[in-house]
């Protein structure tokens, strides 16, 4: 195990044998608030290798949507300020125009949104909406959009697809709109999909069904998945790397495996041992005390100290990205003191 | 339910005309305003009289010369009815056309862009309809001259504040959809998402609202005409001649009843137009097929 060494001030790439994909470094998010500035997200730093499904997880409000939002560049132009460096191949996405980013959206970088029923247009049939999307980058005929729109919709186990091509989305049910809504996201063939909480507003069923097409096509086709999710267990399934987010800040991130048995923060620790199981336990599902702080209110000590169990004197300072193993992360510096139980424990 | 979608252009016929078949409202009010159109081509074959040319027979109860009777200076009224027809019909197009060509991009605009271009406009559009209608038609009327053209002009200014409001709050609520969003996740230019996506999902209200301003133009177009803005005498339109029937109401009170009774059938046939219209535009509400 090498010693804590500090990655904030000069950032350094966790995954160093593939030239990543997507990098993302030192990224600062505010907003202009009604009479200050307030910082949403600070110092996020994460990197997604080409095929790589990285799972991006924690609570409602510690700023994982406003990441996967800003990577599509799809915040207000008014008002945010952006910090840090975005990197897709190699390119600062933060210092493209509008006219080129836009470019990139739904052909290297494609998202699917937390609510289907929403998301797609209810004026327009599923196909037109994909054949659409296919127009918007590629110059192919009617004709050849709607042949590639079902060929997608057939990629996402939707069964009768020249029949749902046509149909809109209020006749289809919510697994459905989300299977469509992939299609969708897929037709270009992005290079990254950003897929924030996509089964969130789903039944339990067909949440693993729609996990289970994510994981077959980014499998299938080489594409990387950022699966921002504040549910572990799904994550753990498909995701071969975990970032754990709070209060706006990136605060573990390792191998699956290595964090889900040997967690080195004390919130991922934490939401670990709130999971419910089938084995049985003793007395009550443990919980984390309090809240999460609301952005404007981050105190200017370790963000998680009023609710961690295993604060101390020196809690009281900010905390910086640590390198505590090979690829394994963490904010915090009692990290090699703790023995913190993760799922086994 | 979904049926394969009609690219061709005979489809597009076929779709219409079975949409007639099923919906009778729509046939009814289609075939109307169809028949007013031919009898306005068709004018000089259709009244065997001249609207203008008078004679000592007035205010003649219908009979088999004058279908309809005579009004006050002894003319044809049928044959007014007729030859007023496609006034109607012209004044009613021009104000609704003009109040959406001034009204819809404007608001559009405003709802967009929000911030201080919102505020500025929708302040002007205040302004607007703070004024009584009427009065701004008779003032706009005023300034650009007096004529049919003009007064409809000037009607569709009255009305331009009103379609602008409407969309800008449409679009406030449709900018904010989360399909919106998608669009542009998927990298769809500005102009797309405003033609494709923001326009189809406001524009429903309108469509009604529309259909509603076209008869309300015909009864502003009569309101003008009774003030000698509009429709030049002795050329006929229906407003006017409502307005000259309503002086004899109570010797001849069947002065009124036909082009009372003709602009409140167009007035019906634009509505029940407009109604079967956003039905079948809203995929939600579209029976099974």
């Amino acid at each position: 195990m090498t010693s804590p060494e500090q990655i904030s001030a000069a950032p350094a790439r966790p995954r160093t044998d593939a030239a990543p994909l997507l990098d993302v470094r030192g990224l600062g998010i505010s907003f202009a608030g009604p009479d200050k500035r307030i910082s949403v997200v600070r110092d996020v730093t994460f990197s997604v290798a080409p095929g790589e499904c990285v799972g991006l997880v924690g609570e409602s409000g510690c700023g994982k949507t406003v990441t996967g939002l800003a990577l599509m560049g799809l915040l207000p132009v008014h008002g945010s300020r952006f910090e840090g460096q975005l990197l897709l191949d190699g390119e600062d996405l933060l210092t493209l125009s509008e006219a080129q980013w836009r470019k990139r959206r739904g052909r290297r970088l494609g998202m699917i949104f937390q609510e289907p029923m929403s998301a797609l247009d209810p004026v327009f049939t599923i196909g037109e909406q994909i054949g659409e999307t296919l127009r918007t980058h590629f110059r192919i005929s009617r004709r050849e959009a709607r042949d590639r729109a079902i060929e997608a919709l057939e990629a996402v186990g939707i069964s009768e697809p020249v029949r749902r091509h046509d149909a809109y989305p209020h006749e289809l049910s919510g697994g459905m709109r989300q299977r469509a809504m992939i299609a969708m996201a897929i037709s270009c063939e992005p290079a990254l999909l950003i897929a924030d909480e996509p089964t969130t507003a789903l039944d339990v069923t067909v949440q693993a069904q729609i996990t289970d097409v994510l994981g077959e096509l980014s499998a299938r086709s080489g594409m990387a998945m950022l699966f921002i999710s504040h549910d572990l267990g799904l994550v753990s399934q498909t995701c071969s790397r975990i970032v754990t987010m709070y209060a706006g800040e990136v605060v573990e991130m390792g191998e699956t495996d290595d964090v889900l048995l040997k967690p080195r923060h004390p919130y991922t620790s934490g939401l670990l041992r709130s999971l419910p199981s089938f084995t049985q336990r003793k007395g009550r599902l443990p919980s984390i005390p309090g809240r999460v702080p609301r952005p404007g209110d981050f105190p200017e000590t370790c963000r998680f100290q009023d609710r961690c169990a295993h604060s101390r004197e020196g809690c009281l300072t900010r905390q910086h990205l640590l390198r505590v193993g090979e690829q394994r992360f963490s904010r915090c510096h009692r990290s090699e003191d703790l023995d913190l139980p993760g799922v086994l424990s | 339910m979904a049926s394969t979608p009609d690219i061709t252009p005979q489809g597009a016929t076929a779709s219409v005309l079975s949409w007639l078949r099923r919906d009778l409202r729509a046939a009814l009010c289609l075939g109307y305003l169809l028949a007013l159109v031919i009898a306005s081509v068709a004018a000089p074959l259709i009244a065997q009289h001249s609207p203008i040319e008078q004679s000592m027979d007035m205010l003649a109860p219908p009979s088999g010369a004058h279908w309809l009777g005579t009004d006050d200076l002894g003319r044809d009224v049928f044959a007014r009815m007729v030859y007023g027809a496609p006034m109607s019909l012209y004044a009613s197009m021009v104000a609704v056309g003009v109040g959406l060509a001034l009204g819809l991009p404007t608001g559009m605009l405003a709802g967009y862009l929000g911030g201080r271009v919102d505020t500025v406009i929708s302040r002007i559009i205040d302004t607007l309809l703070a004024f009584p209608g009427i009065i701004l038609a008779v003032a706009v009327t005023g300034a650009l001259g007096i004529g049919l053209t003009n007064a409809m002009i000037a009607v569709g200014i009255v009305f331009a504040p009103n379609i602008a409001r409407l969309i800008r709050i449409q679009t406030i609520v449709v900018k904010n959809e989360l399909y919106v969003d998608a669009a542009r996740s998927f990298g769809m230019p500005v102009r797309g998402i405003i033609l494709r996506h923001i326009v189809p999902n406001a524009i429903q209200p309108i469509i009604v609202q529309v259909t509603v301003m076209l008869a309300g133009a015909l009864l502003a177009e009569a309101s003008l005409s009774f003030l000698g803005l509009g429709v030049q005498p002795p050329w006929p339109s229906w407003g006017q001649m409502l307005a000259r029937g309503y002086t004899y109401m109570e010797i001849a009170p069947e002065q009124m009843y036909a082009p009372g009774i003709a602009i409140l059938l167009t007035a019906l046939a634009y509505n029940g137009l407009g109604e079967s219209l956003r039905t079948r535009l809203d995929p939600t509400s579209r029976s099974r097929r």
